[in-house]
């Protein structure tokens, strides 16, 4: 008995599956009073997930709830939504700040808390006409600072307050509230620089010694290893490992969020191909796209290699792609069979023969309202003028339907694409028949190069690997160059010739698939790691 | 059965069938209150003819993502400078109507250019900002029609005044040039408008083929996914700037032929709300702000003209006071919330 008050939240045998789908299985985590606790995993590991079903979320319940049992505080809960779970005393820093800008740190950190004084008028319409109470506003505010041990002035206007400082005003409203007991960190340093961090970290140190324990997520494992007393590591849903930072390093999470048996499938031989011609040499290239910038990367891409990019979500991986495409604003120096190529026209790269399978297939990839023939012509159509019926010497272009129609029954049979007809509407069906319509509308294209965007996403398991399968037989009959970006390491290592791996906007390693787990695993994790292990994957 | 009428309705849309048992309802109230029905079907025939090609300009911008043309009056105001200056040449019968066109086309191809420019820089806002390009350019144009040089004494304020009068006939010019041609008799009441339906038959024509070319298919890939389009290398800006000049340029012929069949050209404040009855139309006949087909345009004009001639000749003859009007603001008004804050169906 007295063991189990130890604990401040136990869950216990957590499971969740999203239409079908398992995405937590039987999770075990256990928080005791004043205790940091470190959760670790790659991205789609569970973790916003089992977050989720903590603070109720209504995805959860909209999704058929959960398995298993929390207990907080000694009691077994289940909240019905975040307020209550806020009311029992569970706070949430997020990663993205949401303040008013215009607002001093005191009445962003007080807003909708703050202390009344009683005036007459409020006899008439209420306590809602009461004047906010200043001195003791100030007063609190002061109080949740000295707590967090930083310098923050309470009259300063939050627009003006440095990056590094904001995420102190959002923890500082969190534990203003007198009933606190939990505190959830979404990765609350991704977007500091480390010698912030490191002050972040410092003070939520500080709190525990008041009695408040935390959930500290991150993807920096240095920072993990620093503040945490206990580490979870979760992969596929799973807690891998809990260990102890006194004794364990940055490889041997790594190696637990990437996982060992992925060594087994590498092993199936691979056919050597002797590949050396370079067809595409990307120098120095930027990217502006919002939540996936790259800044400054370089590589090169043989003819007819599959050449895998990888990294976490955010780290601007997808950049790349949808940059050299023209979809987002580039600049930089990108050759193309030896010759440099200008970026920013979209109708240029396609004319040039380079393709592309958007991520976003229902935003970018298709014309959902549109028939099947429509969706795998159009771009052809479009670009190379292909099914079209010229008039008056080319005044006038008709769509040639029937080439159309007979174009898009070869496809619809040669990639088994599950549909009624060819004049079926596209948003009709299901995701990964849709992502076939995407590699079906550029394979009629006939490019030197694709890239292709996280073609697997969304879609089930036998999709998946069909979908995998037919990258692998395009590019061996055709010798079409592929670059695949992915977040699923497996995949890349499935099909890639060599697989960059992108953190921060830039790539931070090339690798052969046959390499280490842990040694992907850490150039994912960023260099800085890397650096103080003196280790080197360059 | 019950199963087979309900998807016939699902097709079809319940407004649709409750206005046509309502238009259905008024012909058979028409003859006991004293209305005749060939005549009344000749109203509608003839008002399906004047105001088809309204309706049909609306269609390229409502494909191209646009919305419903609300600045629809742009068109109309390079139609009426077409008809005006056609007149002033004094030129009559086919070879004036023809002028007309070809002056208003030339007008409406700038005017749809500038407007076009305006558009491509309010994406998503485009009906309510264009709603108020309608309303500021035919008060602009109040001014235009005093200050212009037109000489024609046909044309301007009588007793040595100056600038165009509000009413302008065009009797003796072009009056009925596209009704009267090929025209077919039935009985005393209905005369069968043969060129005007040809005519709004060869326009309609000619718009489902360009939706049918390289160039038309990519405006409707714009309307349905502007990224898709953009990733498929197509210049988004340019194919609703076409979208917008080509329902300019329809809307100024609209209003030729129009005027043609009514006899008088309208200026002044005459246009200030001609766009309402051309999208209620529209949406009445099926279209949403994002789906719009041929089909709708000629179900929906035909319902809409339905119930503004009906609807008067019969009400008035049984309340005896005229309530048509109002009728008529309730039933186009009506219409365009109805469709405006539908969602759009089939969306997911």
């Amino acid at each position: 008995m007295e063991l189990k008050e130890n604990y401040l939240l136990k869950m216990e045998k957590v499971s969740k599956s999203f239409y079908g789908n398992k995405v937590l299985k039987d999770i075990n985590i256990s928080v005791k009073y004043g205790e940091i606790v470190g959760l670790v995993g790659e991205n789609g590991a569970g973790k916003s997930t089992l977050m989720n079903i903590l603070f109720g979320n209504r995805i959860i319940h909209e999704t058929g709830g959960f398995e298993g049992k929390i207990i907080f505080a000694g009691k077994e809960v289940s909240f019905n939504s975040p307020f209550d779970a806020i009311d029992a005393g569970i706070g949430m820093v997020h990663q993205e700040f949401i303040f008013i800008p215009d607002y001093t740190v005191t009445e962003n950190i007080l807003l909708n808390k703050e202390p009344t004084k009683y005036n007459f008028i409020s006899e008439i319409f209420g306590d809602k006409i009461n004047l906010l109470d200043r001195e003791e506003m100030k007063r609190r505010t002061i109080e949740a600072i000295k707590k967090l041990d930083i310098e923050l002035d309470p009259e300063m206007v939050v627009k003006e307050i440095p990056i590094g400082h904001k995420q102190f005003i959002e923890i500082a409203r969190e534990i203003d509230r007198k009933s606190l007991k939990l505190l959830v960190l979404d990765e609350p340093t991704a977007v500091l620089t480390e010698s912030e961090a490191d002050i972040v970290i410092k003070a939520i140190k500080k709190l525990t010694a008041a009695g408040i324990s935390i959930i500290f997520i991150s993807h920096r494992l240095q920072e993990i290893l620093n503040g945490c007393d206990r580490i979870f590591v979760l992969r596929d849903g799973a807690i891998q490992k809990e260990l102890v930072p006194t004794e364990t390093n940055p490889r041997e999470i790594a190696e637990y969020m990437i996982g060992h048996e992925l060594k087994k499938g590498n092993l199936k031989a691979k056919e050597t191909r002797k590949i050396n011609d370079t067809i595409l040499e990307v120098n120095n290239l930027w990217v502006d796209m919002p939540g996936e910038q790259v800044n400054g990367v370089s590589f090169k891409v043989n003819k007819g290699e599959i050449f895998g990019i990888g990294g976490l979500t955010g780290q601007g991986k997808l950049g790349i792609a949808n940059g050299i495409m023209g979809l987002y604003p580039a600049e930089g120096e990108v050759k193309f069979k030896g010759k440099p190529i200008h970026l920013n026209n979209s109708k240029y790269i396609l004319e040039q023969g380079i393709a592309f399978v958007s991520e976003d297939r229902r935003g970018l990839g298709l014309l959902l309202d549109q028939p099947i023939f429509k969706n795998i012509t159009f771009t052809a159509m479009q670009i190379k003028e292909k099914f079209i019926k010229s008039f008056l010497g080319g005044m006038i272009k008709f769509c040639d339907d029937q080439a159309m129609i007979k174009i898009t029954k070869e496809y619809i049979d040669s990639l088994q694409i599950k549909c009624e007809s060819e004049k079926q509407l596209a948003f009709e069906l299901s995701g990964g028949n849709q992502q076939k319509l995407c590699m079906a509308k550029v394979f009629v294209l006939q490019p030197e190069l694709i890239f292709v965007s996280e073609p697997t996403r969304g879609i089930d398991v036998g999709a998946k690997s069909l979908v995998l399968d037919t990258l692998r037989q395009y590019n061996r009959k055709y010798g079409t160059t592929i670059i695949m970006v992915s977040s699923e390491l497996i995949e890349l290592m499935s099909i890639c010739e060599r697989i960059a791996i992108v953190d921060e906007g830039q790539i931070s390693g090339i690798l052969p698939p046959n390499a280490q787990p842990e040694e992907f695993g850490l150039l994912m994790l960023g260099k800085k790691i890397e650096e103080k292990e003196g280790s080197v994957y360059k | 059965m019950k199963e087979k009428i309900k998807k016939i309705v699902e097709i079809i849309g319940l407004p649709r069938i409750i206005i046509f048992f309502f238009i259905g309802s008024l012909f058979v109230i028409a003859p006991i209150v004293g209305v005749r029905i060939d005549s009344s079907l000749n109203d509608v025939i003839v008002r399906f003819g004047m105001n088809g090609i309204l309706v049909l300009s609306l269609i390229p911008m409502v494909k191209a993502g646009c919305g419903l043309n609300f600045g629809l009056q742009l068109g109309i105001i390079a139609g009426l400078v077409g008809a005006v200056t056609s007149i002033e040449l004094e030129l009559r019968g086919f070879m004036g109507f023809f002028t007309a066109i070809g002056i208003a086309i030339f007008i409406a191809v700038i005017l749809g250019f500038l407007y076009g420019i305006l558009l491509n820089k309010i994406k998503g806002d485009e009906m309510v900002v264009a709603t108020y390009i309608g309303f500021s350019s035919v008060s602009f144009m109040c001014i235009l029609w005093l200050l212009l040089p037109y000489k024609s004494p046909n044309m301007i304020w009588a007793v040595g005044g100056s600038g165009l009068r509000t009413t302008i006939s065009l009797q003796g010019y072009w009056f009925h040039v596209l009704t009267d041609f090929l025209k077919i008799n039935f009985g005393s009441h209905i005369v069968f408008p043969t060129g005007t339906i040809l005519f709004f038959s060869l326009l309609s024509f000619l718009v489902w083929a360009f939706f049918k070319t390289k160039t038309g298919t990519a405006m409707a890939a714009v309307g349905s996914n502007a990224y898709y389009a953009k990733s498929c290398g197509i210049n988004v800006n340019k194919m609703r700037m076409i979208s917008v000049i080509l329902s300019t340029v329809i809307a100024a012929i609209g209003i030729i032929v129009y005027q043609e069949s009514f006899g008088f050209i309208q200026l002044y404040l005459a246009p200030l709300y001609m766009a309402f009855p051309a999208i209620a139309a529209l949406l009445l006949g099926g279209a949403s702000i994002k789906k719009a087909s041929i089909k709708n345009v000629i179900i929906g004009a035909f319902l809409f003209q339905g119930i503004l001639t009906m609807t008067p000749s019969v009400m008035n003859n049984i309340v005896q006071s005229d309530m048509s009007e109002t009728i008529r603001i309730i039933v186009s008004n009506g219409l365009i919330v109805y469709a405006l804050t539908r969602k759009i169906e089939r969306e997911r």
